[in-house]
C-alpha cells in the first residue's frame, strides 16, 4: 500500500534568482535601441500606409517635416509645418534647408533627403507648396514616411 | 573577532530594474524612416516657357480629385486593384498597342491631384504606381520586390549595386507629378 501513498517529492516553485539578469537584459535592449525625440511633434501624425517602402541607406542625411493639423487648439486648425520644433511657413523653408545642409560636409549637402512625414489627412495643396520649395531651394531628394502595411494586405 | 561583511540588499535589484524598464518602454519610439523615395525635378526655368510636346499614346494619365475620386485614363475608377497591373502594361507596351506607350523610355504616368486630395489618398495611388516599376524591376533583376527594394538601400555593396542597376537599366521611372489644381482649398 505504502507504494500509492508516496508523494512526488519536487519543488513547485519557479526559481526568480535568475529574474534580475532577465530584467537586465531587456533593460539594455530597450536602452540600446531606444531614441529620445529632440522635440515633441506638435502637429497630428497618423502616418498614411503605403506597401513599396524604401529604406534610407543613411539616417544622417535626413531632414524631417511634420506636416498635418496642430493638436493643440490655440495653434488653430489650419495644416502647419513643423521644422525641428517651431512651426514654420512655405518662406521660410529654403532658409530651413540651407540651414540643414550647413549642418553636413560639404561632399554630403547634396545628399540631403528630406522625409516629409504628412498625417494622412493633411491635404495635397500644403505639401505640394513645400515640394515646390524645396524645388527652388534645391532639396530634390524626398521621401514620404508611410507606413508599412504588406502585414495587411498581400502585395 | 569576527568581522561582519558588508553586504548590499539585493532584493530589490529585480524592482528598480523593472521601473527602468518601464520607463524605456514607455519612451522609446522604434524610428521609422522608411517611406516613398522620390525625386523632384529641377526648378521651373522662368526663362523657358514653352512647353515640352508629348504625344498622347506615351502617357498614362491618372487624376484625383479633391473628393479623393480617382480618374484612369479619362475613366472614373472605384477600386484600385486593376490599376497596377494596367500601369505595367502600359510601360512593357513596346509599340504592340498603337494607342499605349511606344517604349519604356517614353512612357510617362502623370500623376495630377487637387489641392484638396488627402496625403493618404496620394500616397495610395503613388503606392501603386511605384509599386508597378519595382515590380518590372524586381522582374528584371531576377529577385523579389522586396529583394530589390532592400538593395536599393544598400548602394555602397557591389553585389546589392549589381541588382539594382541591371533591374533599372531599362526601365527609367518616368513619375511625374504635376502641380496640384485649385478646385477644393
Amino acid at each position: 500500500m505504502s507504494k500509492f501513498k508516496k508523494k512526488a517529492d519536487v519543488k513547485q516553485e519557479i526559481p526568480t534568482s535568475s529574474m534580475p539578469d532577465v530584467v537586465f537584459m531587456l533593460l539594455f535592449f530597450f536602452m540600446v535601441t531606444t531614441e529620445m525625440r529632440k522635440s515633441s511633434i506638435e502637429v497630428k501624425q497618423v502616418l498614411p500606409k503605403a506597401a513599396q517602402l524604401r529604406k534610407l541607406e543613411r539616417k544622417t542625411l535626413v531632414a524631417n517635416l511634420y506636416i498635418g493639423q496642430p493638436t493643440k487648439i490655440e495653434n488653430g486648425t489650419e495644416e502647419k509645418i513643423q521644422a525641428n520644433d517651431v512651426f514654420i511657413t512655405t518662406e521660410d523653408i529654403i532658409r530651413w534647408v540651407n540651414e540643414e545642409k550647413s549642418k553636413l560636409i560639404e561632399a554630403e549637402r547634396e545628399q540631403l533627403t528630406i522625409s516629409i512625414k504628412g498625417d494622412k489627412d493633411a491635404k495635397r495643396g500644403i505639401i505640394a507648396d513645400v515640394e515646390t520649395e524645396l524645388r527652388k531651394g534645391n532639396a530634390r531628394k524626398v521621401l514620404y514616411t508611410a507606413s508599412d502595411n504588406s502585414y495587411e494586405r498581400k502585395q | 573577532m569576527a568581522r561582519a561583511t558588508p553586504e548590499i540588499p539585493n532584493a530589490s535589484m529585480a524592482d528598480i530594474a523593472f521601473l527602468l524598464l518601464t520607463f524605456f518602454l514607455v519612451t522609446t519610439t522604434i524610428n521609422n524612416d522608411r517611406g516613398l523615395s522620390i525625386g523632384l525635378p529641377p526648378p521651373p526655368d522662368p526663362n523657358k516657357k514653352d512647353e515640352v510636346k508629348m504625344q498622347e499614346k506615351n502617357i498614362f494619365k491618372i487624376q484625383v480629385n479633391s473628393s479623393d475620386a480617382l480618374l484612369v485614363e479619362g475613366e472614373p475608377m472605384g477600386d484600385v486593384t486593376g490599376l497596377k497591373d494596367m500601369i505595367i502594361k502600359f510601360i512593357k507596351n513596346n509599340g504592340q498597342d498603337p494607342a499605349s506607350s511606344e517604349s519604356p523610355e517614353k512612357a510617362i504616368v502623370s500623376f495630377k491631384t487637387d489641392r484638396g486630395t488627402t496625403h493618404k489618398r496620394f500616397i495610395e495611388i503613388l503606392d501603386i504606381v511605384q509599386g508597378a516599376y519595382y515590380d518590372i524591376y524586381a522582374d528584371e533583376a531576377g529577385v523579389s520586390n522586396k529583394a530589390w527594394r532592400d538593395a536599393a538601400a544598400k548602394l555602397s555593396d557591389p553585389e546589392s549595386r549589381a541588382i539594382y542597376e541591371k533591374g533599372k537599366k531599362n526601365y527609367p521611372m518616368n513619375i511625374s507629378i504635376a502641380d496640384p489644381t485649385k478646385i477644393g482649398k
